[in-house]
């Protein structure tokens, strides 16, 4: 198969209070998410911008215009006050930044102050959680990853799809077969297209055809969730 | 019977967990904490604890040499250790500290120094007691543990 599909969610929580990382990485690990914890907006950044190759799918084709974050996060959550970089700060050069501006951000605050809250949310925060952070909070934290999963992927096959030859329209479903993905192979392909389910999964993007991979396009049915496939380079047809 | 000793300490604990809560020692915040504690990081709360003692006698030694000082005037030093203080003690539970900390803020944002050491005599005392607590709560959890642990192999025998 070849694709480490993920099934869990990176978050990238902020923090300069020792003692509130330690707890906000515990209630991250009991809600199933993998966490990195930085002690600052800066380190945040950094590691935001580190890897320049996509770690869980080597195989993953042409670079995608958009997509310099690789390590993929799926989420920041981060403190409003700290020193140096504050919450917002970090927030505001988030949401700046053409590659790392679809990712949520969530702020934390130990004070509930009414103009700051709004001034986070209209910079595009998603949610802003008042400390100390319970679990019961972080279950609003999943539709937000979640939406922007499935955005990432739509953006990758439809990326895909531009990238390989338009191929005849042919609507014979093979189960279960594996597609081989890179650019030639994709052309060479295009003489073999009775059973080139690749071209079906990218049309029936495109087209929005009876599909029986129409739940793609959909996106949030009942079984979208952490172990649906992304269709960053190999895909499975099951 | 070494298994009824074990219940007989976890009876211990649970009075003095619920001594702490009904003098305002401690919230519902630790018994989050406890939540979060399980076979998976079965000594969660006694490692954030043993961090928060850590943090905190180093902030009160700060607070105690600013306000020593014979030319002090950085009130706003004194302020931020406090938000420290404040926000570490009210992630652990810790109310009656929270609440004593508060208090010095406000003093210090008065630039009230005779207010501010006295705040910070309140502090240390509620910081002393809570410590002395927590260790005795983790105290009967060890014999606790160790009782209920020792019962099984006995079994065998």
């Amino acid at each position: 198969m070849g694709l480490a599909a993920e099934s869990q969610f990176h978050v990238l929580a902020v923090d300069d209070s020792i003692i509130d990382r330690k707890l906000i990485e515990r209630l991250l690990k009991t809600s199933s998410y993998q966490v990195t914890t930085v002690d600052s907006g800066s380190k945040a950044l950094e590691f935001l911008g580190l890897c320049e190759n996509d770690e869980t799918n080597p195989n993953t084709p042409s670079v995608f215009p958009n997509n310099h974050q690789e390590v993929e996060v799926n989420l920041v959550i981060t403190d409003y006050c700290m020193p140096g970089m504050t919450g917002y700060d970090l927030l505001k050069k988030i949401k700046e930044s053409s590659s790392l501006k679809n990712i949520p951000v969530v702020i934390m605050s130990s004070e509930n102050v009414p103009s700051r809250i709004n001034r986070c949310l209209e910079e595009g925060a998603e949610e802003f959680f008042l400390k100390p952070v319970r679990l019961s909070d972080l279950s609003r934290l999943k539709p937000h990853m979640k939406k922007t999963k499935l955005k990432h992927q739509k953006q990758e096959t439809e990326q895909k799809f531009e990238n390989s030859e338009i191929i005849q329209n042919d609507q014979k479903q093979t189960p279960k077969s594996q597609i081989q993905h890179s650019e030639t192979e994709s052309q060479s392909q295009t003489q073999l297209q009775a059973h080139s389910t690749i071209d079906q999964q990218q049309q029936s993007l495109q087209q929005g055809n009876n599909n029986k991979r129409k739940n793609m396009e959909q996106g949030l049915s009942s079984d979208t969730d952490r172990t649906r496939p992304r269709y960053s380079g190999i895909a499975t047809v099951v | 019977m070494l298994g009824f000793g074990a219940d007989l300490l976890w009876a211990d604990m649970n009075r003095l967990l619920a001594f702490l809560f009904h003098q305002g020692v401690l919230d519902e915040q630790f018994l989050q904490l406890q939540q979060l504690q399980d076979h998976t990081s079965p000594n969660f709360v006694s490692e954030v604890v043993n961090i928060y003692f850590h943090e905190s006698e180093k902030l009160l030694n700060n607070l105690r040499s600013l306000l020593m000082e014979r030319e002090f005037s950085d009130y706003k030093k004194i302020e931020i250790h406090l938000n420290q203080f404040i926000g570490s003690s009210s992630s652990i539970g810790a109310k009656r500290v929270t609440s004593v900390c508060i208090a010095f803020r406000a003093a210090s944002e008065q630039d009230n120094r005779a207010g501010c050491l006295r705040a910070l005599e309140m502090l240390e005392h509620e910081y002393c007691y809570l410590k002395n607590k927590l260790h005795e709560l983790f105290q009967i959890e060890q014999q606790r543990a160790l009782a209920a642990g020792v019962r099984y192999p006995m079994q065998h025998q």
